[in-house]
């Protein structure tokens, strides 16, 4: 009886007995957002039901303890996990097994231990925040009747050595046993993992002090359990599967056998113990245990031979470079090995009739494959780029040979290209075309009348017009494409083989030809001009464009500048034979129906990233309806969603809107959309998007409201009395121009990088992730080459500004800025300063004011309702406070960078330098953020935060940005811009969507006080907008503008 | 009042270790025989309520305290140890039903004060048998881990902080009513009755004391498993993290089925363990007719098995079936907790 209790026991339907005979405890993790591509995907799109079907694969497979984590920026974690759990607690065999909660936010948390009946695991808490709230959460977890995972993490950061492993598990478990009566047995340390055979030497003992650690927690601290992420271990060798599975065996071996009871490990990732090389096995104990000051290159060396495969690998190289013609164009292509491509082109180019049939044959065969392969998921996005790299190369090389050839027949003088007359008749024929011109039949006259002028669909048609030595009766030269009217004389025999022979010339010069008999002209015109539709809308024979599938304008909308992901769109549309018509950035609307028109695009794509890009897409939207534009629109971008798409677009636009959540899907979309019968498709996509609106509005939670004022009466109450303020020891403004960008390498938060490239999880453990983790390296080594280019070259140019001022809440929400002191102090000062930093007078002295807004959803009790102005002392308090407003960017020689890589066809750097100059101007910000806490302002001199601290914003203080959740008011751009200059001082600019230019750019304010927090400010209501556009000195109409996607239904 | 739950808690469980407590038998059942017609029900103070109110069994305590404290006396007498107060719906969820959310707290408050006082004279009158009183705290009628729409899997009727507060209401009436002891019973939806743990919990820690806390599961079928779809030693591990003073299984089948469940619990828990079943399975006329002496003979095996700490009947029980198996009880001695190292 009651053998159980000192066993961490865990229930779903179904109980978990954690016994010293369970051996080992598997965790599902697949239903992971941040470790799952897919996943994060289905939950995205909210297609719960095959995130079921991830569940019930995991249970099927043997998971004993279901992960579930919902971690994601632009998810709803909370109703993420509700529903998902709630999802869960229907299907009877998947929630037969216990789970495990996993999330970085408390509330996300919380959330789950409400959905769930049995007894789950939370992942994870640790003293990293401090005692406080480390036992806050383990009070209440023991109360929600939880088992927890507890991270070797504590104030000072990570254990990373057996003696701090030791001290943090030690002093959590004491504090969990022992003061908060936690459950001992539901106590399941994590010691941190970490890799080995590194090369370095404070790695080497990183397996052993795990095992020790292990050791000595099972011994030391009764009844507890430990986990871990086995697969870190390994990262080092990443890529070397062989060793990488011997590694993972042997280290689970070892560490089951020092205790470790649970954990998350990929079985496909590991070898069986016994069956492991013994001379591998060997030389990985050795790296395991330290035993051997070689053991790292011992086992190097090991994996050196064991890459038989890779050394196969490299014979292949030389192998299919003796494939045929076609298998090696393909294989340049799949893997986009630019090296031989041009030798391969040409030995084509030789081969063929004609330059073109290269591109049409070898080179769109080889990406028809790359196309089937990113489609089916089998290749990732950054070796797509790679791809469209050496398509470009291989195409810049035959366009001379294809201009050469094309000229050549049909225009000897090389003319434009509506002389395509045989020079010799022209003459001659001249004349008898004007003639005929002047004498046209009735059906002719009929025809022309409708022609002429671009009436039909826009298309330039010419009449009588010379080809060769023949007079085509219509011709729409850009489409290639003759228009016969034939009277009952070509009835004749003989008039019939000449048109077939003269039909057979015009062919092969590239035109196609449509005959229509006079009478068809005359008795049904409609009929004909439908057939004449139809025909140009078919790509024309042999000219440019034949090798398209369609015509596609991609532009970034007005205002707004980022492009990366529009970029990347345009190579995997471009990739599979799409012509792409890219507009850039901050394009007016009226240019982007103007191309539209002109071009006779069939898909327009738009893109933004800024919110107020939300607003310009759907007025692009209702100017295309507005001039009778029919063509399907395709949306993109981070702050564009099908809601929005759905909600606000596709109402306003009759044609087809179709939102693309990313790269790789808008191959389908686009392709669907321009299928031969593509009716079908338009109307589902119209049916789904009325449907999903119909829903989202239904859905829309009824949330509740204060009023502004009752908001304000709610508002996050400092104590100003003891809450300490420091006084900056620099007020007043500095610029710094010419930083020193090598600085920021230490700084870069590498997970949105990966984002950009679609690639989903977190660094570094993308790196070594089941799927992606090949690109993943892959892609940050290129990064790397790049960056260190950018380092040594001083490829890109970084500035900053920023100031430290008085500050004092008036009014509730406004914080007034008072410059003048500053003024005084700083002109004072700025003579004797010897800093490489230019002082510099401030603004002249007059008051600015930061305008904030608040939150107006109603709390749950006890929860304030924020606005940033609480962070900040009210003027009634007597109490002098501060704030900090900056501007940094790494943007400056990025766009002609990114130019010249286009330039080289070098679509991938293009891309990649962009990407590596946002991840550096936020970089900046964080390396500032820090000379300001510790420096500048001060407030926090003794602050020794890791990169990783800084990226999970651990410091002390805030630096919210205008246009990010807690202030998404991008007016407040122009205010810091007045009170620093920043266009004149730096040269960042604002657009009218006050977008920042150059891209990389970041700009925000600083606040001090150790109780300032970020926030999202969620939805606000009319009378908030009315009071601000008072405050604002602004109509409400424009208030509402700018604040439109904040502004509750 | 901390130091008088201690009291309690202490007293309890030094009889718990002497000898086997009886609990109550039904209340529905002996209402019945009242025949309390709508008038009855509503009483002087409620005649002119809007809503019907019929059938509102909790609301008698205020209405007709008479019969209630006459029913709990009955039990005592038929030697019974502990009777539940009348209050199995005395939450706001429960209440919405006849729009009385207004009334929880009086009424639970009534009737903990009613059936103390009952308690107290037999106390009085036999100090070596000392009577105590469970609040019960019944599952609404609501579930929180399962959706009442089968189109929506994801929906729920209620959630777990509606229940939290709604439980917390309900435990703060009782105890200040005077309860020596809270009842978390008929748990169909462990998710409920987890909600009602942490309210318990929460009204712990504010007011600084501790009280003993029965929690009571349903299995409602052959499957063997809660309506919410867990089994005995599922249900047993996601209460089990409150230190409790029993938990054992009530209502949906009768005693003879209800044993081999009560053996698995009894091998895997460390607290004491109830049981109050029904007189049998209900017949084709929804009536229970076991008779207390076939009842009697069922729960003489789990004596014998050593199974039971605290023992009583759920629906069709009356003062009868509780005398029949006071009288049991007596000859076996309690089980033994094994109280781990």
């Amino acid at each position: 009886m009651t053998q159980n209790k000192k066993y961490l026991t865990l229930s779903g339907l179904e109980p978990l007995v954690v016994t010293p005979e369970s051996n080992f405890i598997n965790v599902g993790e697949r239903t992971n957002v941040t470790g799952s591509r897919k996943f994060l995907r289905l939950i995205k799109e909210e297609k719960y039901d095959e995130a079921l079907e991830v569940a019930r694969d995991q249970v099927e497979g043997g998971a004993q303890i279901l992960d579930v984590n919902m971690d994601e920026g632009m998810l709803d974690g909370v109703y993420a996990m509700t529903t998902f759990l709630n999802l869960i607690a229907s299907e009877p065999d998947i929630s037969r097994i216990p789970l495990m909660i996993d999330s970085s936010k408390w509330e996300i948390i919380e959330a789950g231990l409400q959905v769930a009946q049995g007894k789950c695991v939370v992942n994870s808490i640790s003293l990293k925040e401090g005692e406080a709230q480390f036992k806050h959460h383990a009070k209440l977890i023991k109360r929600y009747g939880a088992a927890v995972v507890v991270m070797a993490f504590d104030e000072d950061g990570q254990a990373d050595n057996y003696e701090r492993r030791i001290e943090i598990c030690k002093r959590s478990y004491h504090i969990l046993v022992n003061e908060l009566k936690f459950p001992a047995q539901d106590i399941i340390f994590d010691p941190n993992i970490f890799p080995v055979a590194t090369g370095m030497d404070e790695h080497r003992r990183n397996a052993l002090d795990f095992f020790e650690a292990t050791k000595w927690i099972r011994e030391n601290l009764p009844h507890a359990n430990v986990s871990g992420g086995v697969s870190n271990v390994s990262f080092s060798f990443r890529g070397n599967n062989v060793v990488r599975e011997a590694m993972h065996s042997a280290f689970l071996y070892h560490a089951i056998k020092n205790g470790m009871n649970l954990g998350i490990v990929n079985p496909t990732m590991l070898e069986v113990y016994d069956e492991i090389d013994k001379d591998l096995l060997e030389r990985v104990e050795d790296v395991l245990f330290d035993r051997r000051d070689d053991a790292t290159e011992r086992l190097l060396d090991f994996a050196e031979s064991v890459k038989g495969q890779k050394k196969e690998q490299e014979d292949k190289v030389q192998e299919w470079r003796s494939d045929p013609l076609q298998d090696r164009i393909t294989h340049a292509l799949v893997k986009g090995i630019d090296a031989f491509i041009l030798e391969d082109v040409e030995e084509a180019r030789l081969a063929a009739a004609k330059p073109i049939e290269v591109i049409e044959g070898h080179l769109m065969i080889g990406m028809n494959v790359v196309g089937d392969l990113f489609g089916s998921g089998k290749m990732f996005l950054p070796q797509v780029v790679k791809s469209a790299r050496v398509m470009k190369k291989a195409v810049a090389y035959l366009q001379p040979f294809i201009e050469e050839a094309k000229k050549a027949p049909k225009s000897p003088k090389g003319t434009s290209y509506w002389k395509t007359a045989d020079p010799l008749l022209y003459g001659l024929m001249k004349e008898h075309a004007k003639t005929m011109r002047n004498q046209p039949t009735e059906a002719e006259a009929l025809l022309w009348d409708v022609l002429r002028n671009k009436q039909l669909d826009n298309y330039k048609f010419r009449r009588q017009h010379i080809v060769g030595s023949y007079i085509a009766d219509f011709i729409c030269l850009k489409k290639g494409l003759i228009v016969e009217i034939d009277g009952l004389i070509h009835q004749l025999p003989e008039n019939k083989a000449t048109d077939e022979e003269r039909t057979k010339w015009l062919n092969e010069q590239g035109y196609r030809v449509i005959r229509f008999t006079n009478d068809e002209v005359l008795s049904n015109l409609d009929d004909v001009l439908e057939k004449l539709k139809e025909t140009l809308k078919v790509s024309p024979l042999g000219t440019e464009g034949a090798r398209y599938a369609g015509k596609i304008l991609m532009a970034t909308v007005k205002g707004d500048v980022h492009d990366i992901g529009k970029n990347i769109v345009s190579v995997v549309l471009g990739c599979n034979n799409y012509e792409i018509i890219d507009l850039g950035v901050m394009v007016p609307p009226e240019k982007i129906i103007e191309t539209a028109i002109k071009e006779n695009v069939d898909i327009i794509g738009l893109s933004g990233l800024i919110t107020p890009s939300l607003d310009e897409m759907v007025y692009v939207s209702k100017s295309l309806e507005k001039q009778n534009v029919k063509i399907p629109l395709i949306i993109g971008g981070a702050t564009t969603s099908r809601a929005h798409s759905a909600v606000k677009i596709a109402p306003h636009y009759n044609n087809t809107v179709v939102h693309i959540n990313d790269a790789s899907r808008a191959v389908t979309v686009v392709g669907d959309l321009l299928k031969e019968d593509s009716k079908i498709y338009k109307n589902q996509i119209r049916e789904e998007y009325d449907a999903f609106r119909e829903q989202f509005l239904k859905r829309t939670k009824k949330k509740e409201y204060l009023t502004i004022a009752d908001a304000r009466k709610n508002k996050f109450k400092i104590n100003w009395k003891t809450s300490e303020i420091v006084k900056p020891k620099e007020l007043g403004i500095q610029i710094i121009k010419d930083f020193d960008i090598t600085k920021l390498e230490d700084f870069i938060d590498w997970s949105p990088f990966f984002r950009s490239w679609d690639l989903h999880g977190k660094y570094p453990a993308i790196l070594t992730d089941n799927i992606v983790g090949e690109q993943a390296t892959e892609l940050f080594a290129d990064a790397q080459v790049l960056l260190k280019r950018i380092f040594d070259e001083k490829l890109l140019k970084a500035k900053a500004i920023f100031g430290l001022f008085e500050a004092n809440t008036v009014n509730d929400d406004d914080i007034e800025i008072n410059i003048e002191e500053c003024h005084r102090k700083r002109s004072h000062e700025v003579s004797n300063s010897a800093s490489q930093k230019e002082g510099l007078d401030c603004p002249q002295p007059s008051k600015f004011k930061f305008l904030t807004l608040r939150q107006q959803s109603k709390k749950s009790e006890g929860k304030p309702n924020l606005a940033l102005a609480d962070f900040i002392a009210p003027k009634a308090t007597n109490k002098q406070d501060y704030i900090g407003c900056f501007c940094v960017s790494t943007g400056f020689g990025t766009a002609a960078l990114a130019a010249q890589f286009e330039a080289e066809h070098d679509d991938y750097n293009s891309i990649m330098i962009k990407a590596l100059a946002d991840r550096l101007a936020e970089a900046f910000a964080e390396f500032l953020h820090k000379e300001v806490r510790t420096k500048h302002w001060g407030y926090a001199k003794n602050e020794d935060l890791t990169n990783a601290d800084l990226i999970k914003e651990n410091y002390k203080g805030i630096r919210p940005a205008p246009g990010y959740p807690a202030c998404p008011d991008h007016l407040e751009k122009t205010t810091i811009w007045d009170i620093l200059k920043v266009e004149e001082n730096i040269g960042v600019k604002l657009t009218e969507s006050l977008a920042m230019w150059p891209a990389a750019s970041v700009s925000g304010y600083y606040f001090g006080n150790p109780e300032a927090k970020y926030f999202g400010l969620g939805k606000i209501k009319e009378d908030q907008i009315e009071d601000y556009s008072k405050r604002r000195g602004i109509s409400h109409e424009e208030a509402t503008k700018w604040l439109s996607p904040n502004i509750a239904d | 009042m901390y130091r008088e739950h201690i009291h309690i808690m202490s007293k309890i469980k030094e009889e718990l270790q002497k000898r086997i407590l009886v609990l109550d038998g039904a209340m529905g059942t002996m209402l019945q025989q009242y025949n309390f017609s709508e008038e009855d029900f509503r009483g002087e103070r409620f005649k002119d309520y809007p809503s019907p109110l019929k059938g509102n069994n909790d609301l008698l305590s205020i209405t007709q305290p008479k019969a209630i404290a006459e029913i709990h006396a009955k039990y005592f007498e038929a030697g019974a140890d502990i009777v539940e107060t009348n209050t199995f719906s005395g939450t706001t969820i429960a209440m919405a039903d006849y729009d009385m959310e207004d009334l929880v707290y009086e009424l639970n408050y009534e009737s903990a004060k009613i059936a103390k006082e009952v308690a107290d004279e037999f106390t009085k009158e036999q100090p070596e048998k000392p009577r105590f009183v469970a609040g019960s705290i019944g599952p609404t009628n609501r579930t929180a881990s399962l959706s009442p729409d089968v189109n929506r899997p994801e929906y729920r009727a209620i959630t777990f902080n509606e229940l939290r507060v709604a439980y917390k209401q309900q435990v703060e009436a009782l105890i200040d009513g005077g309860v020596d002891m809270l009842l978390v019973e008929t748990i169909f939806d462990t998710l409920n009755a987890k909600a009602a743990l942490f309210a318990i919990e929460e009204v712990k820690e504010e007011r600084h004391i501790d009280i003993p806390i029965m929690v009571s599961g349903t299995i409602t079928d052959a499957s063997g498993r809660t309506l919410s779809g867990q089994t005995v030693e599922a249900f047993l591990t996601s209460v089990s993290h409150i230190p409790l003073l029993s938990v054992g299984f009530n209502c949906a089948l009768g005693a003879q089925q209800l044993q081999p469940y009560l053996q698995r619990l009894s091998d895997e828990t460390e607290f004491f363990t109830s049981a109050h079943p029904n007189a049998g399975l209900p017949n084709a006329f929804g009536e229970y007719d076991e008779t207390p002496e076939q009842m009697q003979g069922y729960i003489e095996a789990y004596l014998k098995d050593n199974l039971i700490n605290i023992i009583g009947g759920c629906c069709g029980t009356s003062p009868e079936h509780i005398k029949a198996i006071a009288e049991v009880a007596q000859k076996y001695k309690p089980r033994k907790i094994v109280i781990p190292a």
